[in-house]
C-alpha cells in the first residue's frame, strides 16, 4: 500500500493524480480507527460501509474521468450534531439515540460533492454544552495526547479524531469555543469563520445567533483548504451572507508583512503562566515576521462570560423545546401528554443541558427577561462595540485560545462555573460573530500543546488565515 | 426554581432541584458583575452580522417521505403522530 | 341592543382575525399549502421542527400581508420575528414564529357599510399550527379522549393575524366588521377566507361597562366557526357578564370557549394559568424592511375595494349602496360586468336585476356577452317584451352562454302587442265579467285581479301587466 499522506490536500492531489485510490486512503484511516478509538472514543458511530461505499465512487467517477472535486477521496470525521440523512445523529443525547434525520446538512451535501468521505460521526458534550466532552451520553472522548486527560469540548470528539490520526481534517461547531478550545487542547488547528460564513442548515442549534461551522485540521493549509469548500452562500439558512468566499490558502502562504497586530493590554487574567509565555513567544514570532505589534483594549470582555451565559442558555431553552417526544426521539411513557413532556425531557437531557434549560428559561421568564436577558444583549453590543474600535488599530487580534492546556477528567465537570470560565478568551468572538482560529504554538504545563487564538473582524478570513500561517511557519517548538 | 422547570417542562426531583438552585445560584452571582454597568443608552444587539430581506420565493419544494418520518415517531397512527391525551395544556 | 343589556350599560368588543394566505407554499418553506390534502404529506424538516431546520420567508406571504396592510388603510413598517414560546403537540418547535413589539401593519381602520369606522391596530405575519384529532371517549372532544392524531399539513401555513380596536359597540357591527373583512380578503386575493375551513378564524374580546366608567374585564372568546355564530357568542357573553355584575359578581379574565350546539361560553382557562410566552427575537430570522418601492408597487397593484365598487355601482345604476343587490354583486366581482352592460348600450339599473337574478352560478366575468344583455334591457325598457318574458328570455341566454335577444323572444312568439291590441283584450275582459268590472270602480282592489287575469289569459301571456293596469286605472277615472 501506498504511503498515505497526512493532510488533506496532499491526500485530494494524489487521489487525483491516481497515485492511490480512495479506498486504499479510507481503509487505512478505518484501520487507524479501528486501532486505537477503543482508547479514544472521538466517535459515536464510525460509517466504514458508507465511506467504503464513498470511496468506491470517488475511485470510479475518477477512473472514469470525470470532475471529483477537491476533497476527492479525503476522510473526514463530522461531529455528531450535523444531520446525516439516515445515519444516526445523536448530538450524544439520550434524547435522539438512534435517530436518523431524513436530510442532509448543508455542509454535508458540500462535502459529498466535493469528494471527502464521511469515516463517522463524532463525540461532543451533550447538544454541545460544555467544554470537556465529558458531558457525553455515549462516555466521554480521551485527549489522544495524553489519555488521563480532556481533549477539550464540546468538539472534542473531532479534535481527538485529527490529533489521532483517524481523519486529516473533521468539522465542529463553535457557539463559545467549542472548535478553538479543544483543537488547542489537542494540538491541531481549528477554525471558527465569521458568523453566516457557513450554512447552519442541517446543524442541530444550540444557541442559533451564536453557532458556526468550521474544521479542525493538522495543518493551516487544510484548514483553510476545508474553509473554503464549506463556506459559502446557502440560501435555506436565512443568516447565510450571500458573498463569494476569498482564497485561503492564498492568505495563509501570503505572510504578515507590514500587518499590525493587536495586543490586548487588559485582558482578562486567569492563563497559565506557560500559555501567557507561548502568547508572547507568538507576537515576537510575527514582529520578526515583519508584522507590527499595536496595543488594543477591549474593556468590556471581561463581561462576556456573563452575556454568553445568559444568552447562549436562552436561545438553547427555546431550540431545545422540540424535544418533546411527539415527533421523533426519545419519548417516556405518561398517561397524558404534559406528563410525557416532563417525563421525556427529564429521561432524555443529562444535567448540564437541564442546567442551561432552567437558566436560560429563567432568563427570558415574564419580570426577569430586562434584567438578564435583555441586559446580556446590551452588553454583547459594548463588546461588539470594543472590537470595532480595536479594529481600527490593528488587523487582527491575539489571544490565548484556553487559559490552561488539557486538564484531568472529572476536574470541573460539578463546578459549572469554573468549567464556563475555560471559554473566558473563545467566547467573545461569538458574541460579536466574528471569526477566530487557534493554531498551536509550542506547549505548556506538563509537555500539552499551546494554542494561539488570531481574531478578526467579521469576514477578515484572509488577514485571519495570513496570520495563522506566519505562526504554523514560525512553529512554536512542540 | 420549580417554576422554571415546569415552564420548560422538565420533571426534576425535589431533591435535584436543590442542588440545581445552588449550582445555578453560584453562576447568577458571577452575574451580578454587570449590575454596575450603565446600559441605559446602549441598543441591544440582536443580530451578529446586518442583513435584512431575506426572503424565497412561493416555490414549491419536494416533501419529506411520511412513512419514513413516521417510521421514525415515537407513535404513529393513521396517518398521524399519536399523542397521549392531551390535558392541562394551553391551546 | 336595547333588549340585550339595558339602557346606559355599553358592550365592548375588539376582534382577532387569523387569515390563512392563499400562498402555494409555507411561510418559512416550499411545503405545499393545501387543504383538504392526505394527513402528513405536506411535510418537510422545517414543517416538522426537524433538529437543524431552518426557516426563510416566503416573499409571496409578505407581499399578501402588505396587501392586506394596504386595504385596511395600515401603515407598514420595518418589522422582525419573534418566538413565542408554549408546548403543545400540533406546535412542532415548541415555539411559534411570530410578530410582536414590532408587526408589519400597523394603525388602519376599516369602515363598515353603514359608516362606522373600526379601528386596525395592527396585522402581522405568523405561522400556523397543525391539527390534533380526539379519539376516544364518549364526546370526540379533548375531555375524556384516549389520545390525540396529529396531522403538521397545516404546521407553517402563512396566517396574517388581523386585530381590531375595542371599537366594536354590537353584536351587528362585529358581524358587518367580518363580513367586510372577508370582502376585503377575497377582492385582493390574500385568503379564500372560508370560515367553514377554518381559513378565516375569528376570536372576539368582549367586555361590559357603564356608559361613562371604564371598559369592564373582558373575556376572550373563542372557537367561533361562523358569523351568524360571532353575533350569538358575543350577545351570550355580553349578558352573562352583565347578569354576574348585576347579581354583584366580577369578572375573571380569562379564555372562553364558544359552544355553539349548546349557545353557550364556557371557561377554558384563566388568566392565572396562562403561559410565559418568553417571548424573544428569533434569531434565524432577519429583519423584513419593505422598501417604499415595493409598497408602491404593491399599493399600484390593489384592485378596488368592496366599498369603492359598492359606491360606484350604486351610483351608476341608481341602487340602494345598502342594499342587498349592490353588495351581492359586488361579492360575486360581477360588479364591472353589470357596469359594462352600460357601455355596451343597455340600461344597468336592469342589468343590476338580471345579474342578481340569474347569475348567481356564473363566474366575475360571465360567459353571457354584455351586449346581448344590454340589447334585452332595452328590448324591456321599451316594452319590446314584457318583464315576464324577459326574465324567460334571460334564463335562456344563460343557459346558453348568450344568445340574440330579439330572435329568442321572436322564437317564442314573444313579438310585442301594442296598446290598441291590450285595449281590446280589456274591452273583451270588461264584458265578460262586468261584476268585477263594477266592483273594480267600487274601489275593491282585488277585482283588479280577476280582470287583469283574464287579459293575460286572453293575449296569452303577452300583454305587460304594466300596461293592463294602467289601462284600467285609466278607464276608471
Ligand atoms: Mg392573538
Ligand atoms: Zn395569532
Amino acid at each position: 500500500m501506498a504511503n498515505i499522506p497526512t493532510t488533506a490536500a496532499a491526500i485530494a492531489d494524489a487521489v487525483r493524480a491516481k497515485e492511490m485510490s480512495a479506498t486504499e486512503v479510507v481503509e487505512h484511516h478505518l484501520g487507524v480507527i479501528a486501532q486505537r478509538d477503543g482508547d479514544i472514543n472521538a466517535f459515536n458511530l464510525v460509517t466504514a460501509d458508507i465511506a467504503r461505499d464513498a470511496a468506491k465512487r470517488v475511485d470510479a467517477a475518477i477512473a472514469s474521468g470525470a470532475d471529483v472535486g477537491v476533497l476527492a477521496g479525503v476522510p473526514i470525521a463530522i461531529k455528531d450534531n450535523m444531520c446525516t440523512r439516515g445515519v444516526p445523529t445523536t448530538c450524544s443525547s439520550n434524547m435522539l439515540a438512534g435517530w436518523k434525520p431524513p436530510y442532509d446538512a448543508t455542509v454535508i451535501t458540500t462535502l459529498n460533492a466535493a469528494g471527502a468521505v464521511m469515516v463517522g460521526k463524532t463525540n461532543l458534550d451533550e447538544f454541545a454544552m460544555g467544554s470537556s466532552t465529558e458531558n457525553s451520553a455515549f462516555g466521554p472522548t480521551r485527549n489522544p495526547l495524553d489519555t488521563s486527560r480532556v481533549p477539550g469540548g464540546s468538539s472534542g470528539g473531532s479534535a481527538a479524531a485529527v490529533a489521532a490520526g483517524f481523519a486529516p481534517v473533521s468539522l465542529g461547531s463553535d457557539t463559545g469555543g467549542s472548535i478553538r478550545q479543544p483543537a488547542a487542547l489537542c494540538g491541531v488547528v481549528g477554525v471558527k469563520p465569521t458568523y453566516g460564513l457557513v450554512s447552519r442548515y442541517g446543524l442541530v442549534a444550540f444557541a442559533s445567533s451564536l453557532d458556526q461551522i468550521g474544521p479542525f485540521a493538522t495543518t493551516v493549509d487544510d484548514a483553510a483548504l476545508i474553509t473554503e469548500v464549506i463556506a459559502g452562500h446557502d440560501p435555506k439558512d436565512s443568516t447565510s451572507i450571500p458573498r463569494p468566499v476569498p482564497s485561503l490558502r492564498a492568505a495563509a502562504r501570503e505572510g504578515v508583512q507590514g500587518m499590525r497586530i493587536g495586543r490586548v493590554t487588559d485582558l482578562p487574567e486567569g492563563a497559565e503562566p506557560e500559555v501567557a509565555a507561548r502568547l508572547d513567544e507568538a507576537f515576537a514570532a510575527l514582529e520578526k515576521a515583519g508584522a507590527r505589534i499595536v496595543d488594543v483594549t477591549l474593556p468590556s470582555l471581561s463581561y462576556a462570560l456573563t452575556a454568553y451565559y445568559l444568552i447562549a442558555p436562552a436561545e438553547a431553552s427555546s431550540n431545545l423545546a422540540r424535544y418533546d417526544g411527539v415527533r421523533y426521539g426519545l419519548r417516556a411513557s405518561a398517561a397524558d401528554t404534559n406528563a410525557m413532556y416532563g417525563a421525556t425531557r427529564a429521561a432524555g437531557f443529562g444535567d448540564e443541558v437541564k442546567r442551561r434549560i432552567m437558566l436560560g428559561t429563567y432568563a427570558l421568564s415574564a419580570g426577569y427577561y430586562d434584567a438578564y436577558y435583555g441586559k446580556a444583549l446590551k452588553v454583547r453590543r459594548l463588546i461588539a462595540d470594543d472590537f470595532e474600535r480595536a479594529y481600527a488599530q490593528a488587523d487582527v487580534v491575539l489571544m490565548p485560545t484556553s487559559p490552561m492546556v488539557a486538564f484531568p477528567f472529572g476536574d470541573k465537570v460539578d463546578d459549572p462555573m469554573s468549567m464556563y470560565l475555560c471559554d473566558i478568551y473563545t467566547i467573545p468572538t461569538n458574541l460579536a460573530g466574528h471569526p477566530a482560529m487557534s493554531v498551536p504554538f509550542g506547549t505548556g504545563a506538563h509537555g500539552l500543546p499551546v494554542g494561539v487564538q488570531v481574531l478578526a473582524p467579521a469576514l477578515g478570513e484572509v488577514a485571519m488565515f495570513r496570520v495563522g500561517g506566519a505562526l504554523e511557519a514560525a512553529g512554536g517548538a512542540r | 426554581m420549580a417554576k422554571v422547570a415546569r415552564l420548560a417542562r422538565l420533571d426534576i426531583a425535589d431533591s435535584d432541584i436543590t442542588h440545581f438552585t445552588e449550582q445555578l445560584a453560584k453562576v447568577m452571582d458571577h452575574f451580578r458583575d454587570v449590575d454596575a454597568l450603565d446600559l441605559s443608552a446602549v441598543a441591544p444587539m440582536t443580530q451578529p452580522y446586518p442583513l435584512v430581506n431575506v426572503l424565497r420565493a412561493d416555490e414549491e419544494q419536494p416533501c419529506l417521505d411520511r412513512d419514513e418520518v413516521l417510521a421514525a415517531a415515537p407513535a404513529a397512527e393513521d396517518g398521524r403522530f399519536r399523542v397521549p391525551p392531551i390535558i392541562g395544556l394551553v391551546d | 341592543m336595547s333588549e340585550l343589556l339595558p339602557e346606559g350599560w355599553e358592550l365592548i368588543c375588539g376582534l382577532e382575525v387569523h387569515v390563512e394566505l392563499a400562498t402555494k407554499t409555507k411561510l418559512f418553506s416550499g411545503s405545499p399549502n393545501r387543504f383538504g390534502d392526505e394527513p402528513n404529506t405536506n411535510i418537510d424538516p422545517v414543517t416538522l421542527g426537524l433538529p437543524g431546520a431552518l426557516p426563510v420567508l416566503n416573499e409571496q406571504a409578505v407581499e399578501l400581508a402588505m396587501r392586506i396592510g394596504l386595504a385596511l388603510n395600515c401603515t407598514i413598517q420595518p418589522c422582525t420575528f419573534h418566538r413565542k414560546n408554549y408546548f403543545y403537540p400540533d406546535m412542532p418547535k415548541a415555539y411559534q414564529i411570530s410578530q410582536y413589539d414590532q408587526p408589519l401593519n400597523i394603525d388602519g381602520h376599516l369602515d363598515l357599510p353603514g359608516g362606522v369606522r373600526i379601528g386596525v391596530e395592527r396585522a402581522h405575519l405568523e405561522e400556523d399550527t397543525g391539527k390534533s384529532t380526539h379519539i376516544g371517549g364518549a364526546t370526540g372532544r379533548i375531555h375524556g379522549s384516549e389520545f390525540s392524531l396529529i396531522d403538521f399539513n397545516r404546521a407553517g401555513v402563512p396566517l396574517v393575524e388581523i386585530v381590531s380596536r375595542p371599537d366594536i359597540r354590537t353584536s351587528e357591527q362585529a358581524r358587518q366588521y367580518v363580513s367586510e373583512l372577508r370582502a376585503i380578503l377575497l377582492a385582493i386575493g390574500a385568503s379564500d377566507a372560508k370560515m367553514e375551513e377554518g381559513s378565516m378564524r375569528c376570536d372576539a374580546n368582549v367586555s361590559v361597562h357603564r356608559v361613562g366608567e371604564p371598559f369592564g374585564t373582558r373575556c376572550e372568546i373563542k372557537n367561533v366557526n361562523s358569523i351568524r355564530a360571532l353575533g350569538r357568542a358575543i350577545e351570550y357573553e355580553a349578558r352573562r357578564q352583565y347578569d354576574i355584575i348585576e347579581s354583584g359578581g366580577t369578572i375573571r379574565q380569562e379564555t372562553r370557549h364558544w359552544d355553539d350546539a349548546e349557545g353557550r361560553t364556557h371557561t377554558l382557562r384563566t388568566k392565572e394559568d396562562a403561559d410565559d410566552y418568553r417571548y424573544f427575537l428569533e434569531p434565524d430570522l432577519v429583519p423584513l424592511v419593505p422598501g417604499d418601492e415595493w409598497i408602491a408597487r404593491v399599493r399600484t397593484n390593489l384592485p378596488m375595494l368592496p366599498a369603492a365598487r359598492r359606491s360606484r355601482l350604486a351610483t351608476a345604476t341608481g341602487a340602494d349602496v345598502q342594499g342587498e343587490a349592490v353588495s351581492v354583486i359586488v361579492e360575486r366581482g360581477q360588479d364591472d360586468y353589470v357596469l359594462s352592460v352600460g357601455e355596451a348600450g343597455g340600461d344597468v339599473a336592469r342589468a343590476l336585476v338580471y345579474v342578481q337574478q340569474a347569475f348567481a352560478e356564473e363566474p366575475p366575468t360571465p360567459r353571457v356577452p354584455s351586449k346581448d344583455i344590454a340589447a334585452l334591457t332595452v328590448m324591456e325598457r321599451d316594452s319590446k317584451v314584457t318583464s315576464t318574458q324577459a326574465k324567460t328570455v334571460l334564463a335562456e341566454i344563460v343557459t346558453n352562454g348568450g344568445g340574440d335577444p330579439a330572435a329568442i323572444a321572436a322564437a317564442k312568439g314573444f313579438e310585442a302587442i301594442d296598446t290598441s291590441e291590450v285595449e281590446g283584450f280589456v274591452d273583451q275582459a270588461i264584458a265578460a265579467d262586468p261584476d268585477a268590472w263594477q266592483k273594480f270602480c267600487n274601489g275593491e282592489q282585488k277585482a283588479m285581479g280577476a280582470l287583469v287575469g283574464m287579459v293575460m289569459k286572453a293575449s296569452k301571456g303577452k300583454a305587460d301587466g304594466k300596461v293592463v293596469t294602467a289601462i284600467l286605472n285609466a278607464r276608471r277615472g
